[in-house]
């Protein structure tokens, strides 16, 4: 029965887009992050998914969930503000933040929870779908 | 004789399973809106379900016996004989990660998928009660 699998492919991909939404939480928690004493900031994270089959021997092809394949780092600079004041400012007396665009993070974060919503309606369909199927000549 | 009772409802069953092999692939569809590189997929379900009945039909022309055997092989040859054509999906807007899921579009079809498999089921169900209806004598309600 297809429907049991759908309860897999729209289970992989919330916990693909929950893991996405851990990151974008980390990121943002991390928005005003300094350099430590290595002279190296918090880097913006950002996760990639990938297509994973998994359907049965007979039907590969028609079961397609999704896992996070790699978690990169953003290794652009990160901002540098002058303040000789700070504890953490360098010889120069610049202060070295994470590279975090929190706009970016935000508007990351709600298409994620968009597409968790997404996922989990589909389920709540095929559940009551199955719900229905069980109840084949009852009614 | 009993194969011959249950064939009325075997044209439903098939759509049955076609829609929820529909219901899957487009819960797929929606799984992966954020994939890169991902490649939405349908089938045409006039043809998939010609295909799958038209199969059937020299299938259903068992003789007594083995029902039992019969039943089992039914089970087993029912999934590769309804496996229906797969095809890509036009995309409406380009996007620049190649990942070609309109979201629009699969969640139409996806509540679109859901209410003809709902009556799909009511169709075999009215095909059951009427069955029972016939079966029962005339004292019963």
């Amino acid at each position: 029965m297809s429907l049991f699998s759908i309860f897999n492919v729209s289970g992989s991909a919330v916990s693909a887009q929950s893991q996405r939404l851990n990151v974008v939480a980390s990121n943002l928690a991390n928005a005003d992050t300094v350099a430590g004493p290595d002279g190296q900031a918090y880097k913006a994270r950002q996760v990639t998914f990938q297509t994973v089959m998994m359907g049965q021997a007979g039907q590969p092809e028609s079961a397609a969930g999704v896992q996070v394949s790699t978690i990169s780092e953003d290794n652009t600079e990160g901002r540098r503000v002058h303040d000789p004041k700070h504890p953490a400012a360098d010889a120069e007396g610049y202060v070295t933040f994470s590279n975090v665009n929190p706009v970016e993070e935000m508007v990351n974060m709600i298409s994620a929870s968009r597409s968790y919503q997404n996922n989990v309606e589909v389920m709540n369909t095929a559940r009551s779908l199955l719900m229905k199927t069980l109840q084949m000549g009852q009614g | 004789m009993l194969n011959r009772l249950t064939s009325a409802i075997d044209f439903q069953a098939q759509a049955l399973l076609l829609r929820s092999d529909r219901q899957r692939l487009l819960a797929s569809n929606i799984a992966n809106a954020d994939t890169p590189g991902f490649q939405a997929r349908d089938f045409d379900f006039k043809s998939a379900l010609s295909a799958a009945t038209s199969s059937m039909g020299g299938a259903a022309s068992t003789r007594l016996g083995d029902p039992i055997a019969r039943g089992a092989s039914g089970l087993d040859t029912a999934p590769s004989a309804t496996n229906p054509a797969l095809r890509f999906a036009t995309p409406s807007q380009t996007n620049l990660d190649g990942n070609t899921v309109d979201m629009d579009r699969e969640r139409a079809s996806f509540a679109d998928n859901a209410v003809r498999y709902e009556a799909t089921l009511r169709f075999i169900n009215g095909s059951l009660r009427t069955l029972q209806d016939a079966m029962k004598s005339h004292t019963q309600g």
